[in-house]
């Protein structure tokens, strides 16, 4: 069992702070979610946890298996087993997924182990074929250019296609439900549960509580204004879908 | 008035003509041809020649090279063959031709000799076939083009001269290389290539050098290249001079009737590139497709002038330059698409992209359009832009390192010319050069 642990983490973006004192702890084979209106941080966190150079990390602490990982490159923190999968996945124009996915999964293996020569082919060809069956995503995905002319649900199942392949022992899925209508989050809800395991800790970030219905969560978490004010089961979140959140607000008001 | 002198000229005189006694009428006639237009036109000029507005050849010191006689010895010419040629199965080849300062070297299966394929020195070929290479050797490019257009015509020995007769399609490609060795050498070469009615050929040309001079050299390129009636080419070019050279190139394609040219080129090399392609549609139903790739680091300074003119009805053009820039190099390209009265139902196409990864390299990208008609289609685009930081980011999330991010994304830039070239040897040995100059580059992308 490993552990994420998110200590008093306070982020700013151009003098603006945004989070303002985050603390959860994350176990394998846990899965969060957070919930919260728009502007209340979420995906700052989720930024901030990957590592991305425009959100500075003003006081704190992240430490993924005993290391804080502050310190460290968004490519160091992946290899330490860390995944983001994105709310805007970008494109990459003449890179093929496949191609992408095999400089991914050598980098992290290489990284691991500085002798590693990387996958074979014909085996990485397995792997991605075997994880796209998952995903119920046509083998021609593997040679088109990565992200580019793909439809929101595409994005998110070649997100989490990535999530497959480079089995990661946290990951944060930020709104990974935004932009997919019932079949496509039916879907990618369905890939998500099926890579669910004890070797793996998974952080939801969302909006709405729609996606918990194919997601089940162990822990919801309330945010507001750059904080967790409120932490609970499964019910948390029904309780917010029929009350929305303005309970949460007056409880923490002043 | 006395022009103004800006360029050290050369010191060559009408003595220097590669010609003599037993020289054929049509080979005499055009280099004293290119001779007197050479010693009418003055050099070009960065502040009187639109052309030439962003180039400067200020430093380059003419006055001290010279013709390369025969310089290259037997055991380069081993290395030479080794290195370029002996990588890969000959068998794989319709032919090849080696140009060093010494001779041309030439090879072609016996299966195209007897199917009529004249593939031998220019200067051989004057003499042996006049009737065929008068028919374009000076009229595609013409000395008046520019003025080292012209000291090329006169003062090139070497040169290829390439026939294909009527529907001879030859399947397996043909590879040309310039060697250009040596310091303070001006190396001279000329190319022909004539592809009669029906004919199809893959042709590859390499122009390269040592990489290790510090003093500089020239090379001067003339390629004049015909496309005849239904034939098809396909050609691609691939420059990797050392960066002492100053490379000068005129190249010209003219595509007859229904004939096609599928034209790449790949510039990674030279201290100065000024390289004018153009091609010119004669015929109806002509159609021209030019890629160009480009990569400058250190001080690298690379202009493309091209011009794809449309000058017959129901022609198709596409041209597609993208560049990346490092360092303090700097490229131009200026493109026009030229429509001709009379030429309808035309679709042109250009575009130019640019990717700068430091803060000192620069890239001006000049398109433009002059259309005499109505009936045409005509589209031209151009962007110079750094690198995203959200793609950055996020192959960096997926673990992958920053600078082989970076490479991943100027890859995949290149992609769409890439995807042009038809042999994966070109494709192979062009990716490992970009490798080795994005990994020669300092860690902070200066």
């Amino acid at each position: 069992m490993t552990e994420l642990i998110i200590n008093d983490l306070h982020v700013g973006v151009e003098d603006t702070e945004i989070l303002k004192g985050v603390n959860l702890t994350i176990k394998t084979g846990e899965v969060h979610a957070i919930m919260g209106p728009n502007g209340t941080g979420k995906s700052t966190l989720a930024y901030a946890l990957m590592g991305h150079p425009k959100f500075e990390v003003e006081k704190g602490e992240v430490l993924l298996d005993g290391e804080n990982i502050l310190d460290l490159d968004p490519d160091e923190r992946a290899h330490k087993g860390l995944f983001l999968a994105f709310q805007y996945p970008v494109a990459v124009p003449g890179v093929s997924v496949a191609n992408f996915l095999r400089t991914a999964v050598n980098a992290k293996r290489k990284a691991n182990n500085p002798e590693d020569e990387g996958i074979s082919i014909p085996a990485f060809r397995k792997m991605l074929r075997e994880k796209m069956e998952l995903l119920e995503l046509e083998t021609s995905f593997a040679g088109r250019y990565l992200n580019e002319g793909f439809s929101g649900g595409e994005k998110k199942r070649v997100e989490i296609l990535q999530m497959a392949a480079l089995d990661p022992t946290f990951a944060i899925l930020d709104e990974t439900d935004s932009g997919l209508d019932i079949d496509a989050l039916q879907t990618v809800a369905d890939g998500v549960n099926k890579l669910r395991s004890d070797q793996q800790g998974t952080l939801m970030i969302t909006h709405y509580q729609r996606v918990l219905n194919y997601i089940k969560p162990d822990f919801v978490h309330v945010m507001l204004d750059g904080r967790i004010v409120e932490s609970g089961g499964p019910e948390l979140a029904k309780r917010l879908e029929e009350e929305g959140y303005a309970w949460v607000r007056e409880k923490n008001a002043g | 008035m006395a022009r103004k002198q800006r360029v050290k000229e050369i010191k060559l005189t009408d003595e220097d003509l590669p010609i003599n006694g037993e020289s054929s009428s049509i080979w005499k006639e055009y280099k004293n041809k290119c001779w007197d237009v050479y010693q009418n036109l003055p050099y070009p000029s960065s502040t009187d020649d639109e052309a030439w507005r962003r180039t400067s050849l200020r430093s380059l010191q003419l006055d001290r090279f010279q013709l390369p006689n025969g310089q290259a010895g037997q055991s380069e010419r081993e290395t030479i063959m080794a290195d370029y040629f002996g990588v890969s199965d000959a068998g794989s080849r319709g032919g090849q031709a080696t140009l060093t300062p010494q001779e041309v070297n030439l090879t072609l299966s016996p299966e195209w000799v007897e199917q009529g394929v004249i593939f031998t020195d220019l200067k051989s070929a004057a003499e042996e076939h006049p009737e065929l290479v008068d028919q374009v050797l000076g009229r595609i490019i013409t000395p008046e083009d520019g003025k080292f257009a012209a000291l090329t015509g006169a003062f090139a020995e070497q040169g290829i001269f390439l026939y294909v007769p009527k529907g001879v399609r030859i399947e397996k490609p043909i590879y040309g290389l310039t060697w250009a060795p040596g310091a303070s050498v001006a190396h001279l070469s000329h190319l022909v290539i004539y592809l009669d009615e029906g004919a199809s050929l893959k042709y590859l040309h390499e122009s390269t050098s040592p990489q290790d001079i510090t003093e500089q050299a020239l090379a001067g390129e003339n390629w004049e290249i015909y496309v005849g009636p239904g034939a098809n080419l396909e050609f691609v070019e691939f420059q990797t001079f050392g960066t002492h050279m100053w490379s000068f190139a005129h190249k010209k394609a003219q595509v007859d009737r229904d004939g096609k040219i599928n034209w790449v080129m790949a510039s990674l090399g030279s201290h100065l590139s000024k390289h004018f392609s153009t091609y010119d549609l004669v015929g109806e139903g002509a159609e021209g497709q030019i890629s160009g790739l480009y990569f400058g680091h250190g001080e690298q300074h690379q202009t493309f002038n091209t011009q794809q003119n449309h000058l017959a009805p129901h022609t198709y053009s596409d041209l597609l330059y993208k560049g990346v820039l490092t360092g303090s190099s700097r490229s131009v390209w200026r493109g026009m698409i030229y429509v001709s009265p009379g030429s309808q139902y035309i679709d042109g196409y250009q575009a130019n992209r640019n990717m700068i990864l430091s803060d000192d390299a620069r890239a001006d990208s000049i398109p433009g359009l002059e259309i005499q008609n109505d009936d045409v289609r005509c589209t031209h685009g151009s962007t110079v832009g750094k690198v995203d930081p959200d793609q950055l980011f996020y192959l960096q999330a997926r673990g992958i390192p920053l600078e082989e991010a970076k490479r991943l994304i100027v890859y995949g830039f290149f992609e769409d010319v890439m995807k042009r070239i038809p042999f994966q040897e070109v494709k192979d040995n062009l990716s490992k050069e970009i490798r080795q100059k994005l990994e020669s580059l300092p860690k902070n992308g200066k």
